[in-house]
Formats: structure tokens, sequence, C-alpha cells
């Protein structure tokens, strides 16, 4: 068994050896995994940059702060603003040079490192056949006396969690440990991460999930179910988007370049909404999917710089954990 | 055994080369994470409460699984039915599912829409809180603890109970006679390494918990691993874990009763014939319990099982090869392991319990911070799984094997001595006859439980070499949910095959 492990590893890095130049590109497990858009993304930069992508996936933050320069990544993808303090401070990341004055995301961008390849909001997601008056505001879910149960991700393991906390403060601020008092009553339960929580809605478990304004277009689209909406809120939602950067210790700096610019490209960008169901952060509206056109969005977005997520994130998860703990 | 020192050197050897294999990759990864700390603070309130609450949910969830498991196990123990055996083996299967699939298929019995509040309607019942870790806790150890004592009852030779028999033994007399004792000795090990898996659950504390007041010290690892990045926090937490399992190994491990039965000659044990209604009824109930969350997975994912896409069949075959290579390399550490602590000393038991209460997402760490420097971890993600699988199953294969081990040196030990049977030979002719049961049985959860371990490879993961629990929550972060069922369900039953046929292959034949 061994033996034979060990001529499939050799294998491997025999045939890596011998081939062209190598970008290495760290990203999430979701992105590069077959159901994600890592794939066709590799698919199509190998037509145009005569190398090679490789991808090392697995949770990205850690990784880089137990490798920090030593780094053997050229390009890192799938970092997102509540953690891009931390990644910036590491000083291993290079200036993208890219142009970002036009990009197709609903706040303005002059991030010099991290570039933005898509985005979406956090949301309440709830079945429309059954719950037929869902809340219209944050504070009619908080005072609604209907019996809305909710799940939710938690704030200390899940970055949707996170954000979900973030989206808290940015509304009410001050008041924001009151108002986890109140959604403290709605919530059935709080779990690891989102695939838990949305595996436990899908099975009719609860009337509302913690996810993304993106996630009834993956129903409609793939399953041709219209019964999944993301209940719009007056006072407005968090704004959620994935950044790359690439690194300044890079052996192929001309080719992590490259796929910076590549991710504003077109090709880029069209595999977004149907490979990350989310929104692509550089094309034009009249390229998206019909029923990425047709989601509700909300009228006001929310959004914390990272100095400011970062101000405030232990704050809020300390009051979050307070309510949740009365 | 100290007459026998010379004779089993080479045995000696192994065992020591095992114990500090055991001690480098649990407590030395540990030393790798601290050397990356930058500086100390103590404990905060929040990580107060998830100490105490980690204390009190795994005492709990042992004390009940271990208390339910004895009438369930007796009662297998005296019965003989159509079904027994294969009851047995599907009995096997919660504490061998993966974390994620366990939690639906309890959700969708015990759960606000589950068919418990639809068919008796009571939807007061919710299952989110203190008695919800618990109740899930109970799921996946019932089954292990009954298999457990189900082997203490068994060690009990026949020729005892006829002997009984022959003295006219009331109930009450057998049990404090030859029950009692079994119980004493075996309960205190049960009892530990339920608790102590118990302590480094957190997804499943966490969901049926309710929320953040079902906080476990390796959730805190978690957050301030992933997180906060704060290796500090996660270091302190670790050798806080690590203190708190150990207090409980040491002291179950002084508790047990040291009780030893003569050997018997293998004569068929009687049937009982008391109590038989009593008995199927804790069978039933056990059966009831455990099967049908499982039975919601199977309807649930038998819809999609054979659309399965290719990849996914590509990483159930690798998660097999994996779960095979951590099978025999676990076994055969055991093995090593328990001869040192039959043969030479009750202490080194245990190093056998380091794996459980180290963390996972430590040791995980603490392997990539020291292999980083020298190999690519994207080519390490499958070696490391093995490892990490075999080291991890350890704690369960020595439970299983050793007082078996006990048993037969005590019996024969003596009777081979003067026969100069050592080494190889011992082993060939009295310890693999006599041990083959428990060394299936060891192998069978080993195998069943590396197929659905995660495995710690958050850092080691390859995109291209993912194994069937890898793929499993791949598909559900890709929304398909119905996918994942099927794969889950193709999970739950290639690790019940796996645990079958080693399982069933150590009977085959066997002695005990």
């Amino acid at each position: 068994m061994k033996i034979l492990l060990s001529v499939f590893f050799a294998l491997v890095t025999v045939s890596v050896a011998c081939a062209k130049p190598t970008l290495t590109v760290y990203a999430p497990d979701y992105f590069t995994s077959e159901w994600g858009p890592g794939p066709k993304i590799k698919q199509e930069f190998e037509k145009i940059c005569d190398c090679d992508l490789l991808y090392i996936s697995g949770d990205l933050m850690p990784r880089l702060m137990i490798e920090g320069k030593r780094t053997k990544a050229d390009v890192v993808i799938g970092l997102n603003t509540d953690v891009t303090f931390k990644a910036r401070k590491l000083g291993i990341f290079e200036a993208h040079k890219q142009d970002t004055s036009s990009l197709s995301i609903p706040i303005k961008w002059n991030d010099k490192i991290f570039l933005p390849f898509d985005w979406s909001h956090t949301a309440f997601i709830y079945d429309n056949t059954k719950l037929k008056n869902p809340p219209q505001s944050f504070d009619e879910l908080l005072n609604s006396k209907d019996d809305i149960k909710i799940i939710i991700q938690d704030p200390r393991t899940s970055i949707s969690g996170l954000a979900l906390v973030l989206w808290v403060k940015s509304i009410y601020g001050s008041k924001s440990e009151e108002a986890f008092t109140k959604l403290a009553s709605k919530v059935l339960t709080v779990t690891k991460g989102w695939s838990e929580s949305y595996g436990m809605f899908t099975q009719g478990e609860a009337d509302m999930v913690l996810s993304y304004t993106t996630s009834p277009a993956y129903h409609i689209i793939a399953e041709n179910d219209k019964s999944k909406s993301a209940a719009i809120f007056s006072e407005g939602h968090y704004f959620f988007t994935e950044l790359a950067a690439m690194t300044n210790s890079s052996k192929e700096p001309k080719l992590a370049k490259e796929f910076m610019s590549f991710i504003l490209s077109d090709t880029f960008q069209r595999m977004i909404p149907t490979g990350n169901w989310s929104f692509p952060s550089n094309l034009a509206r009249d390229k998206l999917p019909e029923e990425f056109i047709n989601l509700p969005m909300p009228q006001k977005v929310l959004f914390y710089t990272e100095e400011d997520a970062q101000k405030y994130r232990d704050i809020v998860i300390q009051e979050w954990l307070t309510a949740f703990q009365k | 055994m100290a007459n026998s020192f010379s004779k089993i050197r080479p045995t000696f050897f192994g065992g020591v080369l095992v114990v500090s294999f055991l001690v480098v990759i649990t407590v030395g990864t540990l030393i790798a994470v601290v050397c990356r700390i930058e500086g100390f603070s103590g404990l905060t309130w929040n990580e107060w409460t998830a100490i105490r609450f980690t204390f009190f949910q795994s005492f709990v969830s042992a004390a009940i699984s271990v208390l339910l498991a004895i009438p369930v196990s007796r009662a297998f123990f005296r019965q003989d039915f159509i079904g027994r055996n294969i009851l047995i083996t599907l009995l096997g299967a919660p504490f061998i599912l993966p974390v994620i699939v366990a939690i639906l298929g309890l959700i969708l019995v015990f759960g606000s829409k589950g068919i418990l509040s639809q068919l008796m309607g009571f939807s007061a019942f919710s299952i989110y809180g203190v008695h919800g870790v618990i109740l899930a806790h109970v799921f996946f150890n019932l089954p292990l603890a009954t298999r457990l004592l189900l082997q203490g009852w068994n060690s009990i030779s026949s020729e005892q109970f006829r002997l009984g028999q022959s003295l006219s033994f009331s109930p009450l007399n057998f049990f404090m006679h030859l029950e009692l004792p079994m119980l004493c000795r075996v309960v205190p090990g049960v009892f530990l390494i339920i608790f102590l898996i118990c302590t480094t659950s957190f997804a499943v504390a966490l969901t049926l918990g309710g929320g953040p007041k079902a906080t476990t010290v390796e959730l805190a690892i978690y957050q301030a691993f992933r997180f906060d990045f704060n290796l500090s926090r996660v270091a302190i937490l670790s050798v806080i874990q690590l203190l708190m399992c150990g207090l409980i190994a040491v002291l179950s491990i002084w508790i047990a009763f040291p009780a030893h039965y003569e050997g018997g000659l293998d004569r068929v044990r009687p049937i009982a014939t008391t109590g038989k209604i009593l008995d199927f009824i804790f069978i039933a109930c056990a059966a009831i319990f455990l099967i049908l969350p499982l039975a919601m997975i199977l309807i649930r994912g038998s819809g999609s099982l054979f659309l399965l896409p290719q990849s996914v069949m590509f990483s159930a075959l690798r998660s097999i090869l994996v779960s095979l290579a951590a099978t025999g390399l676990a076994t055969v550490m055991t093995l090593y392991l328990a001869s040192l602590i039959v043969y030479y000393s009750k202490a080194y038991e245990i190093f056998g319990y380091l794996p459980i209460a180290a963390s996972p997402l430590v040791l995980g760490t603490g392997l990539y911070i020291i292999f980083y420097n020298f190999i690519d971890p994207g080519k390490m993600a499958l070696p490391s799984a093995i490892v990490i699988n075999a080291i991890m199953c350890i704690p369960f294969s020595l439970r299983i094997i050793t007082p078996a081990f006990k048993d037969l040196e005590d019996s024969f030990g003596r009777l081979a001595d003067s026969l100069n049977l050592i080494g190889w030979s011992r082993f060939r002719w009295l310890i693999w006859p006599r041990l083959k049961g428990p060394i299936g049985f060891s192998a069978g959860l080993s195998a069943a439980l590396s197929m659905g371990d995660l495995g710690v490879i958050v850092l080691f993961s390859n995109p291209n070499h993912s194994t069937l629990p890898m793929e499993i929550y791949r598909l559900m972060t890709a929304y398909r949910m119905d996918e994942a069922f099927g794969a889950a369900l193709l999970l739950l039953v290639l690790s019940i095959s796996l645990f079958w046929i080693f399982d069933k292959g150590g009977r085959k034949n066997a002695i005990t």
C-alpha cells in the first residue's frame, strides 16, 4: 500500500516537474472543488498563459499565517474584507496594478492589494410557499409576533456568521446588544458553518436561514425551483465580497500579474454567477444570466472597511455571545 | 511477568517505538505549536464557561451511555435470535458516521419537523438544548459502549455460569458473583473512552445545543486557530483539554477493579431463561433509537445514490484505501502497545489515550508546521490522513484488545512460557487464534472510523485527492444537498461493510 502510494506521489511529482512554469494558487476548498468555479478557471487560464495552474486548497488564513513570507503561493484567492486586515499585516502581498475604477460592485473600490472577484450580500433565505409574509425589515423580524425560527452560523467559526454580527452592528450601532437579545429568541440553533445551516433549512427544519442574496439563483437555475427567496430588508444588507491578491515572494510575478488581469476579464467573470453562485465583480449587467438580473436586490448596501471590521469584530462577537448565553 | 523479560525483548522495543511515536505525534505537535507563541495571557470568562460545559456534558453523556449500555449488552449476551449478529453490526453504525450526516439524521427524526414530532404531534418538544447534545452523544456512543460491554460479558467463561447453575444461583447471586466484578473491571475504561470522545466534540454540541451556551473547549480551539489565529490560545486550550482528559484517564485506570476469570474450555454458554421479555424490550428500544436516524438517511439518500458523479466514486475508492492502510497501521501499533501493557506495566495504557485527548486541529497544525519546510503539504494529504486516522483509532483498538489479551496471558501465559513459546510462534499459535475476535472487531472499527473521518485535513487538503467525507462537505457547500445525502448513504454503506467484513472475519472460527 505504502509503496503504491509513494510510486503514485513520485509520478505526480515528476509529471509536475517536467512541465511548463507553474502558477500556484491558494484557494478555499469549495472554490477548487469540482462543483466550484476553480476547475473551469484553471482550464481557461491555461489556454492563454502557456503555464500550469496548481491549486492548493484549504484554510487560507491559518496557512498564510504559518507560512508568512516563505509562502509558496503566487496568488491567493478567496479572502474577504473581514479578514484582510490581518492578511495585509503579514506584508506578503504585492499591488495588483489593475484598474478598479469601473468595477460592477455597489461600493467604491480603491484597494491597491486586494482585488474583488465576486460579491453578494448577507441575507435570510426563506421558503416563499410556506412563509407568506416575510419581514420587510430587520426591525420587523426582531419585533415580529410570529413564531419565525431562524438558523444562523456562529461568528466565531464561520465567515458568514461574522458577517451577520457586523451587519447587525452596522444597522443598530450602540444598540446592537439589545438587537442580539431579540434575535436570540428567534434563533432555533447556531451551527459551525454555512453547510450545516443550509442543509437543515432545506430539510424544512427552520423558516429562515442566514445565507446570501444570491442563494435563490442556485435553486432557480440548477433545480428550477422558485420557492426560495431572500428577504430584503429596508435597513440595507451587509456587503460581502471575495478577494484575490498576488504575493511579493512569487517566483512567477509575470504569470501572477497575468492571472490578476484574467480575474477581471469577461471569460473569468462570466464563470462566476453559475460557478460560485454570486455576482461577478466586473461584468456589465446585461451579460449576467437573466435569473441574476431578476433577483430582488436591497436598495441600500452596508459595509465596514477592514479597519472598522477589525475594530468591531471582537466587541460585537462578545455582545452576541452575551445575548445568546442569556 | 518479569521472568519473560528476556524472551520478549523485540516486543518491548516495538512497544516503546509505538509509545514514542504517539508522544511525538501528540505532544510533539503541541510543542511545535507552542514554539510559535508570541505571548501568554490568562483564561477569559468565555473559556472558563467552555471548560465547565465540556466537562459537564462529557460526564453526563458518558454516564448515560454506559448506564444504558449495561442492560442492552446484557440482553444481547443472554439472548440468541435470528438476526442478532446483523443487529449488532448495524448498531455500530452511528459511531462511524461523519458528524454532519449524523446531525442531519438526528434532526430528521428528533428535529422540529422530524418524524417524531410529526407522528406524535408534540411540537412543544425541542431537541435544541443541553439535552440535545446529550441525546446526540448517547446516539453516537451507546453502540460503542454496548459492544465493549458485550465483550466483557463474553469474557466470563461458560463454565462459571454452569457452576453457578449447579449451585442453584439466583439471578441476584449471578449478578453479585459473576457480573458485578466484570462490570467493575470493564465499566471505568468504557466510561473513560466515551468521556474522551465527548470532550472533543464540537459541531454536534454547538448545533444541537442550540447555540453558544453549548460551547466546548474544542470550539474555542477552533476559533482561536481559524479565526483569531492566536496560537497561544490554541496551545493553552489544548493543554487544558489534555489535562482534563488526563485527570479522568488516571482516575478511571486507578478505579478499574482487577477481576480475573479463569479461562474456560470454550463450551457453548447456556441461554438465559429468566427475564426474556425484559431483555427483548431493551434490545428493541436500543434498536429503534439507533436505527431510526440511519433509516432516515437511507430514505433521503437512496434517490440520488446511483446518480452520483464519477469523481465521488473515485473519492470513495481513495477513502477505502486510506482506511485500509490506517487500519493495518493501527492494528500493528495497538498490538505492540497492548503487549507492552500486558507484559510490562499497566501504566503504558495512558499513552494509548493521548490521541483522543489531543485536538485534531492541533495535531494537523503541528504536523504542518513541522513538515512545511521539507515537503509540499499537498503531497502529504493522503499519507498524513493515514497516519492521523491510524493513531486516532488506537485508543479504541486498545480498549478492545488489551482486556482480552490480558485474560489470555493470565490463563495461558505460564503454559506458553513453559513450552518456550515465544516471539512469532507465540503470536501465531497462542495470541492470534484467541485474539482473532477482538482484533477483527477493532480492525473493523478502525476501518469504519477512518472512512468517516474528515481527517484533520483542513491544512493538508489537495483538490485532486479528496476523500468521501470531504466530497460530502463540498457537495453541501455547492448547494447540492440531494447528492450530498446520496454520498452520505454511500459512505454509510461502505463503512458498515468494511466494519462487517473485518468483524465477521475475526469471528470466523474464532474462539472468543
